[in-house]
């Protein structure tokens, strides 16, 4: 079956420390990911949720942590709870380059013309810009705008 | 020094004169239908020299427009619309862009119902 991959990249005024604590603290991801939080304990071979707590489906994506190498590099398995099968996978990769951090996010092994392409697809430039405006202003955006 | 792929002051001057060429647009474009493509698959595409698309590469590389990933020796170019999201985030406020959506959904309907006419 035809697997498609997206590649986002990102230049962010901050370090790898404080955006390692973005991704993976709940106090913070809730500032800039449209109110969700990722919840894990960031081992290898842990389970992971992203959650949307005031939803009645809480859960939206859950996976297990591949790899986390803090604050450099952290592969997550990535699904739909209703539909596990349909199994894909995001690595974040964090570089410090002199002030700033490059983050790399690669999401890859999607079903072609899947729902959750479309879906990744419209939200990570949206997560992402958020981020990175959260990091650098300490105020994240409306990712749902427009929706 | 400049960092690979980072433009670290005037992120969105870069972003702009990457834009600004009519054959860079058109690379994205090709990015944009199919994202993952080594420089041999873009040079098909396009009416131009391998020397020409690698120099308008390296530009919209060093504007972070398109990120790279080595798939063992091949050289693979993904379109990164990060950039552009942020260009967007600055103008348009985010209680426009309903309306705005609005607008281009119109536009690309009232289109559609022109080129069905024509055919």
């Amino acid at each position: 079956m035809e697997k498609s991959k997206l590649v986002y990249s990102t230049f962010i005024r901050t370090t790898p420390k404080k955006l390692w604590d973005a991704i993976t603290k709940p106090e913070f991801t809730r500032q800039y990911w449209g109110g969700a939080k990722n919840v894990s304990d960031w081992k290898k071979g842990s389970k992971w949720e992203h959650v949307f707590e005031k939803e009645a489906d809480p859960v939206w994506i859950t996976g297990k942590v591949l790899e986390s190498v803090p604050p450099k590099r952290l592969v997550l398995s990535w699904a739909d709870p209703d539909k596990l099968a349909d199994l894909s996978r995001v690595t974040l990769e964090i570089e410090a380059i002199e002030d700033m951090v490059c983050l790399k996010v690669t999401h890859d092994k999607l079903k072609a013309g899947s729902k959750m392409l479309r879906g990744v697809s419209w939200g990570w430039p949206r997560v992402l810009s958020s981020m990175k405006t959260f990091l650098e202003t300490g105020k994240g955006l409306n990712i749902f705008a427009g929706r | 020094m400049q960092p690979k792929g980072c433009i670290i002051s005037g992120e969105m001057d870069a972003v702009f004169k990457a834009l600004a060429d009519e054959s860079r647009r058109k690379l994205l474009d090709l990015l944009h239908q199919s994202s993952g493509q080594t420089l041999g698959e873009l040079c098909r595409h396009l009416d131009m020299t391998r020397q020409a698309v690698t120099k308008h590469l390296r530009l919209l590389e060093a504007a972070n427009l398109v990120a790279v990933v080595w798939h063992g020796r091949e050289k693979l170019h993904y379109l990164n619309p990060v950039p552009i999201h942020e260009i967007s985030e600055r103008w348009i406020g985010k209680y426009e862009r309903h309306r705005l959506q609005a607008l281009s959904d119109l536009k690309r309907g009232l289109e559609k119902n022109q080129t069905n006419k024509k055919g």
